[in-house]
């Protein structure tokens, strides 16, 4: 059995029946085209293994520090604007399926739809990080950044600055103090808070890092895809980054309740 | 005793993998996985050298109670970056990056890995993060111990942490992404009829490495980036004083750290059972059950690790829970060792390099393995936890067993990777030196360490400095045996004798091409229809008369 | 390359599923469940974002329709971080059950 030759070999039938097309080639490791997809979709799912380990730390973390730290979680929690990320949750989920559905377009071979839901997917990813600098920007407004004058009391004692007035801010008064009394004076309760804000940013952080480069390799798919390269026999590079954009959106999935659902009654 | 066949005088083949290209871009863009294996076997020598000076200056200040050579600080530094240069700058890649990069595709019959590109990333990333660590070492040291606890790491240390802790981060995805490539080349790339059960059993060592490349390195990852953020940003996971927790350090470094030994003794494993049969020219003892006992190793080897935090606080049902794991994750060794053993039994041995080594390997892991068993206990690890006994244990595992096997492995595949034949006589005077300086280094420390001196300390009571000065010597000849082989290879290079396809000879694919081979390994794509370690079936290779029984025949086979 | 074409209609439900789950789980989050027994809002919290990636996973990551060995590493992935989060939480959870 001889080893087909690569790029070379391009837009013949072989004797085993294999069509090497135009859109696909074949790399010089691989016998076939059905190895060479088999190889990359096993190694993107095993990526993906790693990276569950990867975000794993920190949701351990989370656990540790939010099983010893509930009420000061549960109130820097609140602090958090729910709306943004409810809606944040939407756009992800919703980016989901505008990528599953680039897939199938690419499979039942509609070339120009595939262009599009690629576009839909970058624009959704796109809103769901301009919402994210919304919400760091509101968090820098209030002092809740680690490490930056953090101070959880910064908000009942500047409410114009935070935009708190009126009951909202007679409410927040009197939960925070009961905080403080409750977790051991201020000064615990802005050393737990600061662990919940540093996870807040860390795994939202890291989670926005990874939008980032699922951002760039969604350019690098639209890129091909407007010169047609995605047809039903070859359309493994949309349906990998495909798996790697959903895999993002379900360390949302978890990122959301965790951080912005601890207690909202 | 015979070593091996007068066999006519081989030459080397016109082209192969090495001449193939000029120059250097042609070594440094490469993705010609048997040259990447030559780029990573020049950075873990490196590393290797690195680490083995460290160590010499350790021993050497421990001559006398009061320290020889450096201040204490100074003797923090060195434990220290002794171990973080050896565990993940050499032990960790050695097998796996440079005989499993050059010899999986070889040993499944394919052109290359599934991902040469990602091999040659592989070897950069590992080349990044080691520039980070060296410019750590160079810039102040590190002396936190290569576990890293916290706070001392994370807050309290004047030592350059924060790039070190980067280099190993950076260093770990070497390690992802070569797992990755290891595990979809062994499912994918087989030649035709090259099944599962047909595979070598370094292939399936490598592989149950693979699987704790993949799911443990993430871990330490994101553990020290986590160290580095909370030392640049002050953050408080790990720091008391900020609500956080030191022991959750300990969870999560250790989580991976244990299964990381395990990634540093399968790959030597696996080496093993390759050179056993061949020198026992028989075909190895329960196959099944060596591969199986791998795969459970790699398994079993993620429940066990706060056995590494008895003494720091943890539950005492949770160390009950890990204590009891850790007895379970011997049973598989020890399948090995019985399996390893009963090859030789009635086996034609020749005692060639590889072969001393592999049998070196067999009774030093065997005192290692079962010192591991003392430390499990968890009343004994009271006593002797944080003592010379622990390191002990562990250096007759990493270099009694980790270290023999790399180096037995270096030695059997040499002829393959080089075309070339190292000088035997040296080779074995080398094996046997290393075996008599590696156990009078650390014989001695497992006395020290039940005696209660302690590890990581500068100096010592008086009445310790016989054992370490015995110590010491053993290091220098320790020394010499590792410095033999690094200048008798380099020679043989240039003036080795050819060694032709199967100097050995051996059963196995990657004997079957030329050495060295050529750059897409096979002339033409193999096709398998035997079982691995065929010896008593292979007339092509002289191996065909049978081990004559010492009794009348029983069937035995 | 015989591969599994799942329909646009499926992905609109598993979409409106996932949507439903969403509101749900952030109504969940109003409610004071801890009165009725201790910790079950994020029991409940983690239960509906486990069906949520559960659907993700195995309708818009094709797992539904994919071979063993993909079923294996997902699967394995998994396993591990429990592995991770369950014996370390046990250390914790079980210190206070020290004899005296």
């Amino acid at each position: 059995m001889e080893v087909l030759a690569p790029a070379e070999a391009l837009d013949i039938e072989t004797e085993e029946g294999y069509r090497v097309h135009r859109t696909g080639e074949l790399y010089g490791q691989y016998q076939t085209l059905e190895q060479q997809k088999d190889s990359a979709t096993l190694g993107m799912w095993i990526f993906l293994a790693t990276e569950i380990l990867f975000f794993g730390g920190l949701f351990l973390t989370y656990s540790i520090n939010r099983q010893a730290y509930g009420q000061v979680f549960a109130f820097s929690s609140r602090t958090i604007d729910l709306k943004w990320g409810a809606i944040n949750t939407v756009v992800l989920i919703g980016s989901s399926l505008t990528m599953a559905m680039s897939v199938w377009c690419a499979q039942v071979g509609k070339k120009k739809l595939v262009t599009l839901f690629l576009i839909l997917t970058l624009a959704l990813g796109s809103v769901f990080l301009g919402i994210k600098g919304i919400e760091y920007h509101a968090k820098y407004v209030e002092h809740h950044i680690p490490g930056l004058s953090f101070d959880l009391y910064y908000c009942t004692n500047n409410p114009s600055a935070c935009g708190l007035s009126g009951q909202a801010l007679e409410n927040e008064k009197i939960e925070l103090e009961d905080l403080t009394a409750k977790a051991g004076g201020p000064d615990a309760v802005n050393a737990h808070s600061q662990l919940f804000f540093s996870l807040y940013f860390g795994m939202t952080g890291l989670h926005a890092l990874h939008m980032i480069v699922g951002a760039g390799l969604l350019i690098s798919l639209i890129l091909q895809s407007l010169k047609g390269r995605f047809t039903p026999e070859y359309n493994t590079p949309v349906e990998n980054i495909g798996l790697y954009w959903h895999f993002v959106d379900i360390v949302w999935i978890y990122l959301f309740p965790l951080l912005y659902l601890i207690d909202r009654h | 005793m015979a070593t091996t066949t007068t066999a006519p005088a081989h030459t080397m083949p016109r082209e192969h993998y090495l001449n193939s290209t000029y120059g250097i871009r042609s070594w440094l863009l490469t993705t010609d996985h048997k040259r990447i294996a030559w780029l990573y076997l020049a950075g873990v020598t490196f590393f290797f050298t690195l680490g083995g000076i460290f160590a010499a200056m350790i021993r050497i200040h421990l001559l006398t109670p009061n320290g020889l050579l450096v201040s204490p600080e100074t003797y923090n530094k060195l434990f220290t970056m002794h171990g973080v240069a050896m565990i993940f700058f050499f032990l960790i890649p050695s097998i796996p990056a440079v005989l499993g990069n050059f010899l999986i595709p070889l040993m499944i019959g394919a052109k290359d890995v599934a991902f040469p590109k990602l091999n040659l990333l592989s070897w950069y990333v590992y080349i990044t993060g080691g520039c980070f660590v060296l410019y750590a070492f160079a810039t102040g040291g590190l002396d936190t111990g290569w576990t890293f606890y916290t706070p001392l790491s994370s807050v309290y240390s004047n030592s350059a942490v924060a790039p070190a802790v980067i280099g190993i981060f950076i260093n770990g995805f070497s390690s992802i992404l070569t797992g990755l490539n290891f595990v979809v080349t062994i499912h994918t790339m087989r030649a035709p009829g090259m099944t599962w059960f047909r595979l070598p059993l370094f292939i399936w060592a490598h592989y149950a490495t693979s699987i704790i490349f993949i799911l443990g390195t993430p871990v330490i990852a994101i553990t020290l980036l986590l160290v580095a953020l909370e030392r640049t940003l002050h953050l408080g996971f790990f720091n008391p004083v900020l609500g956080g927790d030191p022991i959750l350090f300990q969870h999560l470094f250790w989580f991976y750290s244990h299964p990381a030994v395990y990634i540093m003794i399968l790959p030597a494993m696996g080496v093993i059972s390759e050179i056993i049969p061949t020198f026992a020219r028989k075909p190895i003892f329960g196959y099944t059950f060596i591969a199986a006992s791998s795969i459970a190793i790699a398994v079993i080897g993620f429940f066990v690790w706060a056995h590494h935090m008895f003494l720091t606080g943890e539950s005492t049902y949770a160390a009950l829970a890990f204590s009891l794991l850790s007895y379970l994750v011997a049973i598989p060794s020890a399948v090995k060792v019985f399996n390893w053993t009963a090859t030789l039994y009635k086996g034609s041995i020749s005692y060639d390099t590889p072969m001393l080594y592999a049998l070196g390997f067999i009774g030093l892991f065997l005192i290692g393995g079962l010192t591991g068993l003392f430390l499990a206990c968890l009343g004994l690890d009271i006593h002797i936890h944080d003592t010379y006994f622990v390191i002990a244990h562990f250096h007759y595992i990493m270099v009694g067993g980790a270290i023999m096997g790399y180096l037995g492995g270096l030695h059997f595949w040499w002829p393959k990777i080089t075309g070339k034949l190292y000088p035997e006589f040296l080779a074995r005077v080398a094996a046997v030196t290393l075996f008599v300086g590696f156990n009078l280094t650390f014989g001695p420390q497992f006395l020290l360490g039940f005696m209660g001196m302690p590890r990581r300390y500068h100096n010592y009571p008086p009445e310790y400095q016989v054992l370490n000065v015995l110590s010491t010597a053993g290091a220098s000849i320790l020394a010499i045996g590792y410095l033999l082989p690094m200048i008798y290879f380099t020679w043989s290079v240039r003036y080795g004798k050819a060694a032709g396809p199967n100097p050995w000879p051996a059963t196995g694919l990657e004997w079957t091409t030329a050495s060295p081979p050529p750059t897409e390994n096979f002339e033409v794509t193999p096709v398998v229809d035997w079982e691995p370690y065929d010896y008593k079936n292979r007339p092509d290779l002289g191996l065909a008369a049978p081990v004559v029984p010492l009794a009348p025949a029983h069937g035995d086979d | 390359m015989s591969e599994h074409i799942v329909s646009p209609k499926i992905y609109l439900l598993i979409f409106t599923t996932l949507m439903v789950l969403t509101g749900t789980t952030v109504y969940a989050a109003t409610v004071d469940l801890n009165a009725y027994f201790a910790g079950l809002n994020i029991i409940v919290a983690l239960v509906i974002a486990t069906c949520k990636a559960i659907l993700v996973v195995l309708f818009f990551m094709h797992a539904y329709y994919s071979t063993r060995r993909t079923k294996l590493v997902i699967f394995s992935g998994v396993f591990w971080l429990a592995i991770m989060l369950f014996l370390t939480m046990g250390d914790y959870a079980t210190r206070s059950w020290e004899a005296h």
